[in-house]
């Protein structure tokens, strides 16, 4: 059996790739999976720091491609699942290390030993959003509720389309529920109806999630983090079960409304 | 709160405004047809049309919509009636 590899991007930097790549490993861990998730940003390496591994690095993903080590040596176990490990980016190179036929060519020295791959995107819709795309076999587009990450996320949509990877599914991240009720940030049906695709979670704004990545310990692993109940639901929904959006105490009728959303698929 | 006050004089909150604006920018953006093309457009096919059949110019709309991930153009050209 082949992995299901699932890169993370989203045209605008900062909007939460890297802490959605972080927090459905880890989720996808937690219902038993055997997951890797790689770092394909080259020279800004994070996903190492959100996971809490960043002192046992000792090769990255330079190193494998260029022969430097094998795989295995390079890839990172995690602290708290047996089956969940990290492939570092090189923080000492630039993107034009790799290209998009080494990524495929890594990807499939492991895709046969695990269920998932996941591969977090760099910013941007150059050389490393190209490699980071390459060995993927579905696309997850990550946005927030504002003007230029959504615009971003369009675009980035249209380059998945015309580069065969579509259809990409959609996270909605940092939603704030106060601000949609006083109509002063765009709404979940508002982001979709812009965007034209299908919706795999919203994830709400919430301090737990920069308190996690203080400490290096996703905010999937808090019980009580509503965004960490939100990429939950996201992992739930990646291995096939129906999910309910969580209600984020919308006003009445709206959260109705998008349920209805959700269940056709955001069409 | 003052909402029936935004409807009464047609104020719109910044979310419906960012929504609207952002209509148009992801036209733009997925088509990479500018503005004044459409303007240029629309005057030659008033000009086409007038050619053959009897048109007023100032009701002619031609605009770019959305249909999913799919960009059409509208162009509504009201006819003049037989006198």
């Amino acid at each position: 059996m082949a992995a299901r590899i699932i890169t993370i991007t989203s045209g605008k930097g900062g909007v939460g790739k890297t802490t959605a790549t972080a927090n459905i490993s880890v989720a996808l861990a937690q219902l038993g999976q055997r997951v890797v998730c790689i770092d394909s940003d080259i020279g800004l390496r994070n996903l190492d720091v959100v996971l809490g591994l960043e002192n046992r690095i000792v090769y990255d993903l330079v190193d494998v491609i260029e022969e430097r080590c094998r795989i295995r040596q390079a890839m990172i176990k995690d602290k708290g699942f047996d089956d969940l490990y990290l492939i570092p980016a090189a923080q000492t190179r630039d993107k034009n290390a790799v290209s998009p036929s080494d990524m495929i060519a890594l990807v499939d020295q492991i895709t046969g030993e695990f269920d998932w791959i996941l591969v977090d995107s760099p910013a941007g819709i150059e050389r490393g959003f190209k490699n980071a795309i390459a060995p993927a076999n579905e696309v997850i587009v990550i946005t927030n509720p504002d003007v230029s990450a959504v615009r971003d996320a369009d675009r980035i949509i249209g380059i998945i389309e015309s580069e065969q990877k579509g259809p990409a599914r959609l996270i909605i991240n940092r939603l704030n529920p106060e601000m949609v009720n006083r109509g002063e940030m765009l709404d979940a049906e508002d982001v979709l109806d812009l965007l034209a695709i299908k919706l795999l979670g919203i994830v709400p704004e919430d301090e737990t999630v920069i308190m996690s990545t203080n400490v290096g310990k996703p905010v999937v692993t808090r019980e009580k983090s509503i965004a960490g109940q939100a990429f939950k639901n996201i992992a739930r929904r990646l291995m096939g079960d129906e999910v309910p959006l969580i209600d984020l105490e919308y006003k009445e009728g709206i959260f109705h409304k998008l349920s209805k959303i959700f269940a056709s698929g955001g069409e | 709160m003052s909402d029936w006050l935004d409807k009464l004089y047609g104020r719109k909150k910044s979310a419906a405004q960012a929504k609207d604006r952002l209509k148009l920018v992801l036209i733009h953006d997925r088509t990479d047809i500018q503005p004044s093309t459409l303007e240029e457009m629309k005057d030659e096919i008033i000009k086409a049309i007038s050619n053959h059949i009897s048109i007023n110019p100032n009701e002619v709309k031609i605009q770019m919509i959305h249909d999913g991930r799919e960009q059409r153009l509208i162009a509504d050209i009201p006819l003049k009636a037989r006198r």
